[in-house]
């Protein structure tokens, strides 16, 4: 039982330690990419190659005043950046990273906690992060941050649709909600891959994913042009960058989902599992950051008419698909 | 609908392709205070004033420069030495006004004043950026310095009687 305990505690411990040191360094894996893609060198100066760079962005925000603008709610502000980071860092206790590990005698799980019910325990909570942005923009008193608010938490309700109808396709074909068991099923061959079986399932999820963590082409609620910053438009120092880690913590959960779901998890030939799951999340990293240099932003009401009237009808078309296809 | 449908398939891949060879290419960005940039000969930074092979001066203070200059930031006061020759008293010229454009060494009969390489020399005090004729003085000599030690052709004539003999009648 104590065993048990301090095997859970550290597992917590480590997956925390890994998602914030890969927060870290996706600021700096993002920098360096668009800088490639734009022709530019991007951060070299701290360190060798300037991997020192996330650490000295670190400090800087750390040394910065809290500011909390007049005629705000004070709590409602300090408290909406940690609900929105505590949001996106809870998705990452149902994702498995490893299969089933003997170390001394003792078999231990490569996932904080492999519920039953592990893709409804992330829809929900993912849910929870637009509380923390809602909160933001209405206590910061600033008509950006309202706005701003108010754009994202209506494009990530209108997404989370379209996620969970994405989901929905692998769901029928795996029939269970652990996310460990969906990965399992896709060991042995890259054609069991659930990405080969529902490739439309895998567009609606992705491109719903880009919005729900508000990146690039659906980035409205920071539209600098705009918004200034958006729901963060009043915020400063250490409260920004808990907004800031929580987005990046996002993309990283939003990717490690997708190549659990989708792309074989931890399955992968030579390698250990762990290393085959990292190198999915990254190259999943990777394209969100590929399309962020890419493409440019899009308009509020397109963005909606694409949401509701594009991918909506096809992920339910998907569904009733799949089920023939099942029945038959 | 079909349009909607042709961005999706045909124009999105499309830019990543396009983004993704970028990747490679190699940037272009100057690492500047770290690398200096490579400049053209024809460069206009800070101006000099030349001297001949005995080291006096060549400018003249005709003027010619004064009046050409189309921000007026040339000053100048003319004297005479014992022999007759005459040289600039004075000769200011207020960097801050100077717009780098040039027409000062075109318009110079004596081939006295020219543009250099120089674009770091910022200063705290307005007053810094007047630079006196000791101070263009001194950018010669230091740039003459440089050209000596790495063997560089002077690119102005040097002597002084090239331009008192008239030019040789053309034809005939």
């Amino acid at each position: 039982m104590i065993v048990e305990s301090i095997l859970i505690i550290l597992k917590v411990v480590v997956i925390f330690a890994a998602l914030m040191t890969g927060v870290a360094y996706s600021t700096y894996f993002e920098r360096k990419v668009v800088a490639f893609i734009q022709h530019r060198i991007g951060p070299n100066m701290t360190g060798p190659f300037g991997l020192l760079q996330p650490i000295a962005d670190a400090i800087k925000l750390l040394f910065k005043e809290t500011f909390i603008p007049n005629m705000s709610d004070r709590f409602l502000f300090t408290i909406a950046p940690m609900i929105s980071f505590v949001a996106a860092c809870m998705t990452l206790a149902v994702i498995p990273v490893g299969d089933w590990l003997n170390i001394g005698g003792q078999r231990i799980q490569l996932i904080i906690s492999d519920l039953n019910v592990g893709i409804l325990y992330i829809l929900a909570v993912t849910s929870l992060g637009i509380y923390g942005i809602i909160l933001a923009g209405w206590s910061s008193n600033s008509k950006y941050s309202l706005l701003g608010g108010l754009r994202s938490s209506a494009q990530m309700i209108s997404y989370e649709v379209s996620i969970g109808l994405g989901i929905v396709g692998v769901l029928m074909l795996s029939q269970t909600f652990s996310i460990s068991e969906i990965v399992r099923q896709q060991s042995g061959s890259i054609f069991n891959w659930y990405f080969f079986k529902q490739p439309v399932a895998f567009f609606i999820y992705f491109i719903s994913a880009l919005a729900e963590t508000n990146r690039n082409p659906f980035d409205l609620p920071e539209a600098e042009s705009e918004l200034v910053a958006g729901y963060h438009t009043e915020y400063a120092g250490m409260r920004f960058s808990i907004f800031f880690m929580g987005e990046y913590a996002n993309m990283i959960t939003v990717s490690a989902i997708a190549s659990s779901l989708f792309f074989g998890g931890w399955n992968g030939p030579f390698l250990p599992p762990v290393i085959w799951f990292v190198i999915k999340v990254i190259m999943f990293m990777f394209i969100f950051i590929w399309i962020r240099g890419t493409l440019p932003r899009f308009r509020y009401d397109q963005l909606m008419r694409f949401g509701w009237l594009i991918l909506f009808p096809l992920g339910i078309l998907n569904i009733l698909i799949t089920a023939l296809i099942l029945v038959l | 609908m079909w349009r909607d449908l042709k961005s999706v398939f045909w124009a999105i891949p499309k830019g990543l392709s396009i983004t993704f060879r970028y990747l490679f290419r190699k940037s272009v960005t100057q690492q500047y205070p770290k690398n200096k940039p490579v400049l053209e000969d024809r460069y206009r930074g800070l101006h000099y004033l030349t001297r001949y092979d005995d080291n006096s001066e060549r400018c003249v203070c005709c003027g010619l420069c004064a009046a050409a200059c189309p921000v007026d930031c040339i000053y100048m006061e003319p004297a005479e030495t014992e022999d007759g020759i005459r040289y600039a008293k004075i000769y200011e010229i207020n960097e801050l006004r100077c717009i780098f454009c040039g027409m000062c060494e075109e318009a110079c009969p004596e081939e006295a004043i020219f543009l250099g390489h120089e674009f770091e020399f910022a200063a705290y005090e307005r007053d810094d950026f007047i630079y006196t004729k000791e101070m263009l003085l001194a950018n010669y000599d230091n740039i003459e310095k440089e050209r000596v030690a790495k063997n560089i052709k002077p690119l102005i004539r040097k002597e002084r009687q090239e331009f008192k003999t008239p030019a040789a009648p053309l034809g005939h």
